[in-house]
């Protein structure tokens, strides 16, 4: 089992690492059982357009390295897209960005993009 | 000029380095002394008398007779023809509609003994016992006693010395007991895979009690691809290869000569090392032990620091994925290992790790460092910085994502 440069790259430097006080909204996924847990941090604005998007986000990870690589990865394609934008990133998506993973680390690691949908649903929930 | 990072290789119980005399000692069976051991030229000969000076090398280390050492690849395939030979020997013995044989083990074998287990027991021709592990990483010798008991016991099968958290069973105890019950019997038979063990270990089979015992060249700075079988003479056994007549034709196929010279010298040097590597590695496995138990926040060791290998640290921290800490490790240029299911291609949190009681959380945080002949206390002190600071760059990244998590769903 092998990572890419680029996993090996945002699991030694994530980007976006910790927390946003009085977010929008918090996602978390995983369970301490297959070992990863992300919980994902949402800062929600409106633009010019008045359109509400992900004006900042962080993330904390425990896992793996393809779990703190795939965290790191969601929030660089998440920032400042409009919501409708940033809920139809998948996981795919994000493993491909980080130029795969190996294939074991697909299901049980590559969980970024339902904790982003988990924290646009709880801000969404918290809207109402 | 290119200033070449210094690796420290702290992982001496996944495999050791091939010691550079034991090399030299093997290359001339790699270029001009190649001949087959089963020809009876000169080559052959000069291969045939090199086995043989080998085998009388381990039979020496064993206290046994050098017809009862067969050479195999390794402790895998020694373990294989142990399990799988006995339950083939009983059913010869004993014609295939004899009672099911039953066999005693423990829960935190190697997968080469354990998984070889579960086939034997998927095919429906053995029942196995599975002995608990206490806290502290040994065999409940009552409940062991109990299930040797049972009058269809045909082997029992313990681990000399565990390869994750290095603690040391009772194998001559359990060699005592054994011969006790067996009585006047052939059944049970004692096994143990002492791969672990050899370097540190009396691996005495006489004083010990043993009728089979597995172990590699590779864990003892020899060559891979390389092992052994202690099987005691006159002890019922099945072959599991047909071939030539290679090892009595008990294990046929081509020797591997060079491995084998690389194999007996590893085992002089063992001889030779014994008492001073266990001296110098205990000392410098307590320090790393106590450092990292005091430097380190949350952090525990897994299994006793008694009767324990004197090169094995096994520990877990809190808030810690093993396979993040062992891949930052090794960006610093250390190598070691962990329990974590994310550095297994099976996904499963260690089989030891949970045999001893740890949560999944537990298992998944453990790292396992393993010292051996080239560790220095130097490298030791600057592994515990390393860790220190790893640990503490990993720990900002998860924040309190599993505490938090525990409040949640279990309202703790």
């Amino acid at each position: 089992m092998a990572y890419s440069k680029l996993v090996m790259e945002h699991f030694l430097k994530p980007r976006n690492r910790g927390v946003i006080k009085d977010p929008s909204g918090v996602g978390t996924v995983g369970n301490p059982v297959c070992g990863d847990l992300m919980r994902i941090y949402i800062q929600v604005k409106r633009n010019k357009e008045n359109q509400e998007i992900i004006n900042d986000i962080k993330f904390e990870t425990l896992g793996c390295a393809a779990a703190i690589a795939t965290s790191s990865m969601i929030t660089e394609l998440a920032k400042n897209k409009t919501l409708s934008e940033a809920e139809k990133i998948t996981n795919q998506e994000v493993a491909g960005a980080l130029e795969g993973l190996p294939p074991i680390k697909m299901h049980c690691s590559n969980l970024a993009a339902d904790a982003l949908k988990n924290a646009i649903d709880n801000y969404l929930s918290n809207k109402k | 000029m290119i200033n070449k990072k210094k690796k420290i290789y702290l992982d001496y119980a996944a495999t050791t380095p091939l010691d550079k005399a034991i090399l030299q000692t093997m290359l001339p069976y790699l270029t001009f002394k190649y001949g087959n051991s089963m020809s009876i030229h000169s080559f052959g000969m000069e291969a045939s008398l090199a086995v043989e000076a080998a085998r009388k090398d381990l039979a020496n280390f064993l206290n046994s007779k050098a017809e009862e050492i067969f050479f195999t690849s390794g402790a895998t395939e020694s373990n294989n023809i142990v399990i799988k030979g006995t339950v083939d020997a009983y059913y010869k013995k004993f014609g295939k509609n004899a009672p099911k044989p039953h066999i005693v083990t423990t829960k935190f074998e190697h997968h080469s003994v354990l998984n070889a287990f579960k086939t034997i027991e998927k095919e429906d021709l053995a029942e196995v016992s599975y002995i608990n592990i206490s806290k502290d990483g040994f065999i409940d010798f009552n409940e062991l006693k109990s299930k040797i008991k049972k009058p269809n016991t045909v082997l029992v099968s313990v681990v000399y010395v565990n390869s994750e958290i290095g603690t040391v069973q009772p194998i001559k105890k359990i060699g005592n007991l054994i011969k006790t019950m067996r009585k006047d019997n052939i059944y049970p038979l004692f096994h143990t895979d002492a791969t672990q063990a050899v370097n540190y270990f009396s691996c005495d089979v006489t004083d010990l009690g043993i009728d089979f015992l597995s172990f590699s060249s590779h864990k003892i700075y020899g060559p891979k691809g390389i092992g052994a079988l202690y099987l005691k003479k006159n002890v019922p056994l099945k072959k599991l290869f047909d071939g030539g007549e290679q090892e009595n034709g008990f294990r046929p196929g081509t020797h591997n000569v060079a491995g084998i010279v690389g194999f007996a010298k590893a085992i002089e040097f063992v001889i030779k090392n014994k008492n001073k590597d266990f001296v110098r590695l205990k000392t410098l496995r307590n320090f790393f032990i106590d450092k990292v138990l005091e430097e380190i926040l949350d952090s525990n060791l897994n299994g006793s620091k008694e009767n324990r290998s004197p090169n094995n640290c096994n520990f877990r921290f809190k808030n810690i994925e093993g396979e993040s800490l062992v891949l930052m490790l090794d960006q610093i240029g250390i190598a070691c290992s962990t329990g974590s299911a994310c550095s297994s291609s099976s996904l499963q949190a260690s089989h030891v790790l949970l045999s001893i009681g740890l949560r999944p959380e537990e298992a998944h945080s453990s790292l396992r460092i393993t010292l051996g002949r080239d560790t220095t206390k130097q490298d030791i002190e600057f592994t515990i910085e390393k860790l220190k600071q790893s640990i503490e760059k990993l720990r900002k990244l998860s924040g309190s994502v599993l505490t938090d998590y525990f409040k949640k769903y279990k309202g703790n």
